[in-house]
């Protein structure tokens, strides 16, 4: 009897069809579109045409398969089980296996007890997550396979969620990096994923096969691979269909003809089970009016062929589309362009603008102006008289449509920005964090997943009767959510509709964080290409309550406002001559991408170098600006407090012998609050303190392997690297201490740790290898000297004078370091007043003082002319106050009591960092805006991870201090009217 | 935002009290409590997807899942008309540790206060006297009685768990924890019956009345739940876990709840040995709490050895061996290291499928739950265990997906073994 195999993964589906020996006589592998039920059909169609309808044992297997299972009757075989099942019987001295598939990846080790590892909820796909960047790249998966040979260097991406890397590989396109580069980049960071989420610490070794999809298919892949584990692993024939045949061969196949599965599946229906919300037009009059309506808000075009004189070109280079516009002096719309810009964003303007010059020679550009991503490469690329942070543009646009707008709403390919406008100022900024991603761009490739351009698929929503609510999240989740919405009967237009639903659920309660629509605004005016989709407009609209302007040129506002914003600028300083690329020039332009190391100092910052000819060039990748200037930058602690704790801890890194041997100490998590105090404490027993360094990226890499929890915070990750670190240093013990609580500063309830820096040390003990040096897990608190000397004296032996006597040495050590801070805190203050800085309260936890940690973001802020301070340098001077939560963490408790201050300081602005994970900032991110809020103040918030796209950051500094500015700026008018 | 109080007169008014149902066979004895003390307790089951929406709405999403949970529980069954917006109040509880837990009662306060239900008091459930409201009390009896549900209410659950997938007539099992659901409720409303040499004598006869439970015992893959509290025993929370192993026909154990309470007593003799300043509570807890509690965790242990076919749950003393085979017991946050010493005592005793449940992103779970597998995995090669995230957006597919393998894993394995 033949034994029978389907595999339904998350994007196709592989049948097959085995003798009792084992061998294939049928295999057949074909993309689902996730219709699986007609697919199943139509693939068992074509084996029974092969093989003939005998009565064979039939299993089904993957991860997409359990609804088909039900519906035909036939018996489910977990997919990794199936896996299993295949290698053993087709190569049974397999140690490891690697499968990846569409949207999962997999580790299976086969020896010393079968441990399997799958993708957590969080971990974003791998098949598909390099199609999307295919998409992204404007090329076919072959092709990244292709270029990824001729790569000369790989760029870090980060190696979480592919939803995350995503937005890495944004910024190093848009820079300008080779494609080949990129592509191998792509790469190595799903082997790195793969490895570092799901190996968590066990050694990939012995033989290891791969299977899947994208490992089949990409032999770049399989060559990371094997660089990366160190050794060769097989591909072997037939790897596509393992788990296929691993469910045909499971015991337990169910004995039927192939005919019997079809006549099941042709009568099966959904069982309609699935929650529905209602539909988004009653019927066919209500979508006309809506149509009529948004008509409305419509720019005067005027057609370029006949105009002759003064001109204004914007240009707004986005993630994934760049757009041009270019206005008449009365403001009527000439001449548009939107194109993705296919990794190549400065070509894409080139033959714009080269079309432009041919047909129209009569109008002269007066006054041209950039914004967006690319915004700096386009300045310098085309002679731009202008540029500006991208939220202005926005706003500029916004106001021509609706002058009292208080809300402005954008949701383009790859990020949602809302910004709510108080008093004709940009007030409040929301941008979508790299998880919550769900915007445009997703429509878009699940649209094409279905076989559908993005407007078939917007236009089904329109007429869906019952959409399926699929709740607000990332991309990851909603495939899944969208397959159980099938598997229960929903219909494509259902689905549709309920995306366009969860694309806005997504921005209001996830970006935005709203609990109630109405205080967004009254007057809201929505933006970028995805409202251009009438049911995620619709959507928008029902769930507001209320009507909103979309401009017919939504997509192009960013451009429409930076053409604005050069025709007026050009008004205010009287530009008569605008340094535009001319017609000739830009025929001769050549652009050439260079990647240099920068030698100016220890950083060796991996600069980007743009170049336009030999007049302009762009660099970019700088963490100072010496580079640019030549000259090295001012004492980096005159306005940065975070350089001025970083130089204060070192000090506390140098050795001094000791008579009782060495103590590692890892320099992370609560250890930057204690390092003072605890290298005192040990020196003072007598022992060399060896104190782990500031992280690195390489530090972080080197103990990645050992972590067992990929939700869990950067910070405490990053423990990993500094027990990997002190390990090689060889000391006699390694000492991490651990303690549920904090120094009381009477400030709240309590005085917690949160449990992760409470107890993370417990984690290092159970999954990381200290090659026998023995790890001291110190259960201590600060709170009496008494019986911490007491718990000292037991736990290293010493005597309790003793143990009391260095205790009071730390006591007075960590009181002189905190005196410091503060003093250093006020200096700054001082001086910044002085100069008439912007001072900004970088607001977060000890630990965000690690270069790794914080990105440089306080370099980043002092570059942009304001100066950085800590929280812990303002909150000791402000009393006990009351909150709205319970207050009980001492690192928290200082993040209120830094806003509560700063409410009173009017040059004074609060940026609080939150790191991506951390559990408690659910709480203070809302109650540190509340207490501004209630002062009138902004809050920003910055969140940060292991990888942080330092130019979203920007955009967001740079808009704080722009509404600053217009504040500023608004109050001088007020007070020379009053 | 004031605090709105549950007054003396409310109590008198009939007033409704929502409680959200964590755990039904425990908190549906406990019910006939509130009402013998004159309260009106609304068990709330409503379980929806608008509970999920309501949750979303008012709760930080980054929030860990229960919270979520229960605070859109509470306010959908407000908008369902289940309680009376106008004559109700709400309850939660309150464990007042280092997690982030802890904030259930702040977040449910401003998630009513944002959903316009502001009018309707919060009572916090702890038992160290924080935020107390005049008409709640728990006064010594209850707590008596309360005490006494939570290890009648253990031994059912345990019992229930060991005879279900064997009866042979289906739905014994279910009637046999109605029955005994009644019975106690009236000797708490009688307020006899139920304590001392009566709770040795009803704990041996609740022993006796499932053992004599016609069953049929086949080898079936024995699955223990552990994790995050209310993710482990809720229905709503873990999707119907139990519901679904069993149909999968497994066997099912989830740790008796008196371990968490234990765990959280015996905490603060660990605080006075690390970290001092605790002396009189400690001294007390260990010498003359804790001894008391063990005798009648003994009696519970000595009903269940009636029967040798039954599996007797851990005592405290074993689980804290068991945890400190692994973790420092000083790891004290959200289920600290208990989870790992049940964890220990599963495998022990013949559990080795595990399902780690917990919110997705759970703090202490971190280290004592995902932190822990590897180690336990070199100590117990055998040992299956698979950690489920849940979380708002989590789907049942995927999910189910992932026990499914651990259990063809276990099914395999009892296959050998046959």
């Amino acid at each position: 009897m033949l034994k029978v195999g389907i595999d339904v993964g998350s994007t196709t589906m592989k049948t097959v069809a085995m003798r009792e020996d084992n061998t294939l006589v049928y295999s057949d592998y074909q993309r689902h579109f996730s219709q699986i039920i007609e697919k199943g059909r139509e693939m068992l169609k074509s084996m029974m045409d092969a093989i003939g309808d005998e009565e064979v044992t039939i299993a089904l297997s993957g991860s997409a398969g359990m609804g088909l299972a039900e519906a035909a009757g036939i018996p489910f075989v977990q997919e990794v089980y199936a896996t299993r099942v295949a290698a053993k019987t087709f190569i049974p001295d397999t140690d490891t296996i690697i499968e990846l598939g569409g949207e999962d990846a997999k580790i299976l080790f086969l020896k010393n007890g079968l441990e399997v590892r799958m993708n957590g909820t969080c971990a974003g796909g791998t098949g598909a997550f390099i199609d999307q960047m295919a998409t992204l790249l404007g090329i076919s998966r072959d092709d990244i396979d292709r270029l990824s040979e001729q790569s000369t260097q790989i760029y870090t991406i980060a190696s979480r969620c592919g939803v995350f890397a995503k937005s890495d590989i944004q910024p190093i396109i848009n820079q300008g990096a080779r494609i080949e580069d990129v592509a191998s980049s792509v790469l190595v960071a799903v082997v790195n994923q793969t490895i570092a989420g799901l190996a968590q610490g066990r050694k990939i070794e012995g033989k290891v096969i791969y299977l899947g999809g994208p490992l089949t298919f990409i032999h770049r892949l399989r060559y990371f691979f094997d660089e990366a584990l160190g050794t060769k692993g097989i591909c072997p024939e037939n790897s596509l269909y393992y788990v296929a045949m691993g469910s045909a061969l499971s015991p337990g196949g169910k004995e039927m003809r192939i005919s019997e599965v079809i006549k099941a599946l042709e009568s099966y229906r959904g069982q309609n089970d699935f929650v529905k919300l209602e539909p988004l037009f009653k019927d066919e009059s209500e979508y006309q009016a809506f149509k009529e309506r948004h008509a409305k808000a419509a720019v005067p075009f005027r057609n370029p062929a006949g105009y002759t004189g003064r001109a204004y070109l914007g240009i707004d280079s986005g993630s994934t589309t760049i757009k041009m516009c270019i206005i008449s002096e009365n403001g009527e719309l000439m001449l548009t362009r939107y194109s993705p810009n296919n990794g190549n964003p400065v070509q894409a303007v080139h033959s714009f603008l080269a079309s432009f010059y041919d047909a129209y020679p009569s109008i002269t550009i007066a006054a041209s102006a950039s914004t967006g991503y690319g915004e700096d490469l386009m300045k310098t690329a085309f002679s731009l008289d202008y540029s500006l942070v991208e939220t202005e543009a926005h706003f500029i646009g916004a106001k021509h449509f609706m002058p009292d707008v208080d809300f402005i709403i954008d949701i383009g390919g790859q990020d949602i920005k809302c910004f709510r406008i108080r008093d004709g100022v940009i007030d409040d900024i929301f941008l979508n964090e790299a998880c919550s991603s769900g915007c445009g761009s997703f429509l878009q490739t699940f649209a094409n997943t279905l076989g559908k351009s993005a407007e078939e698929f917007a236009q089904l929503a329109i007429t869906a009767k019952a959409p399926v609510d699929l709740g607000s999240r990332c991309t990851v989740f909603m495939n899944s959510q969208v397959k159980q919405a099938q598997k229960d009967g929903a219909s494509i237009n259902d689905i549709s509709a309920g995306l366009a639903i969860s694309v806005v659920k997504n921005a209001l309660y996830k970006v935005i964080r709203t609990s109630n629509p109405e205080e967004l605004g009254r007057r809201i005016v929505t933006q970028g290409g995805t409202f251009l989709n009438d049911a995620v407009l619709r959507s928008f609209e029902k769930e507001l309550g209320l009507e909103v302007v979309r401009p017919q040129i939504a997509g192009l506002m960013g451009a429409f406002g930076a053409a604005l914003y050069a025709k007026m600028m050009a008004k205010r300083q009287d530009l008569r001559i605008s340094t535009t690329i001319s017609p000739e020039e830009l025929d001769e332009l050549k652009h050439t991408i260079k990647s240099v190391r920068c030698n100016g100092c220890t950083n060796h910052c991996m600069l980007t170098v743009n170049s336009f000819g030999t007049k302009r060039k762009l660099i970019s990748g700088n963490r100072c600006e010496k580079p640019l200037t030549g000259k090295a930058p001012a004492a980096a602690d005159r306005y940065d407090l975070y350089a001025y704790k970083q130089e204060l801890l070192k000090g506390y890194m140098e050795r001094k012998s000791g008579s009782r041997g060495t103590i590692g100490l890892p320099l992370a998590l609560g250890m930057y609050e204690l390092l003072p105090f605890y290298t005192v404490l040990f020196q003072s027993l007598g022992y060399d303190t060896i104190v782990s360094p500031f992280s690195s990226r390489d530090l972080y890499i080197k103990g990645q392997a050992s972590i067992p929890s990929d939700t869990v915070c950067f910070p405490a990750k990053l423990m990993h690297g500094h027990i990997e670190y002190l390990t090689g240093q060889h000391p006699d013990m390694i000492f991490i201490p651990c303690s549920s609580y904090n120094i009381n500063e009477d400030k709240g309830n309590n005085h917690f740790n949160c449990p992760v820096v409470a107890y993370y040390g417990e984690v290092i003990k159970g999954n990381q290898d200290t090659e026998g040096i023995p790890l001291i897990l110190g259960y201590l608190s600060l709170e009496s000297e008494k019986h911490l000397a007491k718990r000292i004296s037991e736990l290293f032996n010493v005597k309790k004078s003793e143990a009391l006597k260095a205790v009071r040495a730390g006591f007075s050590e960590l009181q002189a370091y905190r005196k410091k801070i503060m003093d250093k805190g006020a200096e700054i203050i001082r001086v910044s007043r002085e100069e008439n800085r912007q001072i900004i309260v970088l607001a977060g936890r000890p630990y965000h003082t690690d270069p790794e940690i914080n990105h440089g973001i306080d370099r980043m802020i002092v570059q942009l002319g304001a100066s950085v301070i800590t929280e812990d340098s303002i909150a000791p001077l402000i009393g006990k106050g009351s909150v709205h939560v319970l207050n009980q963490w001492t690192y928290h408790a200082r993040m209120y009591d830094a806003a509560r201050y700063i409410a009173g300081e009017k040059d004074m602005n609060l940026v609080q960092l939150v790191s991506f994970g951390c559990g408690l900032d659910a709480v203070t991110t809302d109650e540190v805006r509340e207490i501004l809020r209630s002062e009138d103040r902004i809050y920003t918030q910055i969140k940060i991870d292991e990888i942080t796209n330092l130019g979203a950051v920007r955009i967001r500094m740079r808009s704080l201090f722009a509404a600053l500015e217009m504040e500023e700026e608004k109050e001088k008018a007020g007070s020379r009217n009053g | 935002m004031d605090k709105k109080v549950f007054t003396k007169e409310m109590k008198d008014e009939g007033y409704q009290i929502a409680i959200p149902n964590m755990s039904p066979v425990h908190f549906n004895i406990m019910k006939r409590i509130f009402i013998n003390h004159g309260y009106k307790p609304v068990l709330l089951e409503n379980s929806s997807p608008s509970v999920i929406q309501e949750g979303l709405r008012y709760v930080h999403n980054d929030m860990c899942y229960p919270c979520l949970l229960v605070i859109g529980q509470i306010i959908d069954a407000i908008n369902r008309g289940i309680v009376n917006k106008d004559r109700c109040a709400v309850i939660i509880s309150q464990t007042g540790g280092g997690c982030r837990a802890s904030n259930y009662y702040f977040l449910l306060m401003k998630a009513l206060e944002r959903a316009g239900l502001g009018n309707i008091p919060v009572i916090s459930a702890n038992l160290q006297g924080m935020n107390a409201n005049p008409g709640f009390n728990i006064s010594f009896p209850m707590l008596v009685q309360a005490f006494t549900a939570l290890v009648y209410g253990d031994l059912i659950m345990l019992l229930s768990n060991q005879v279900r997938p064997y009866e042979i007539n289906k739905g014994d099992t279910d009637r046999m924890i109605d029955k005994w659901t009644v019975i106690l409720g009236d000797c708490y409303e009688k307020n006899r019956g139920y304590f001392w040499g009566n709770m040795k004598k009803k704990l041996n006869a609740i022993s006796d009345d499932f053992a004599s439970i016609p069953v049929k015992r086949t080898p079936k893959v024995k699955v223990g739940v552990v994790g995050e509290i209310y993710m482990k025993y809720s229905r709503l929370g873990n999707s119907d876990l139990q519901g679904f192993l069993e149909k999968e026909d497994c066997e099912v154990m989830l740790p008796p709840m008196m371990g968490f309470v234990l765990y959280c007593f015996s905490n603060g003799i660990k605080d006075e040995e690390y970290y001092g300043g605790r002396m009189k509570y400690a001294f007390v807890m260990k010498h003359i709490g804790m001894p008391i509690l063990s005798i009648v965790e003994k009696w519970s242990e000595e009903a269940v050895l009636r029967h040798p076919e039954f599996n007797r749950a851990a005592s405290f003393k074993e689980l804290e061996e068991y945890g400190e085979r692994f973790i420092d017991r000083g790891c004290k946050m959200g289920e600290g290291w208990l989870l790992t010493a049940e964890m220990v005592e599963l495998i022990e005793k013949g559990y080795g499928n595990i399902v780690c449940t917990q919110p997705f992103g759970c703090l202490p779970n971190h280290i004592c739950g995902k932190g822990m597998i590897r180690p336990l995995k070199e100590a117990y090669p055998d040992s299956n265990i698979v950690p489920i995230d849940y979380d708002p957006s989590a789907t049942k597919v995927n999910q189910e997906n992932r026990i499914k393998l651990m259990l063809a894993v276990a099914k395999e394995k009892l296959e050998e073994e046959k």
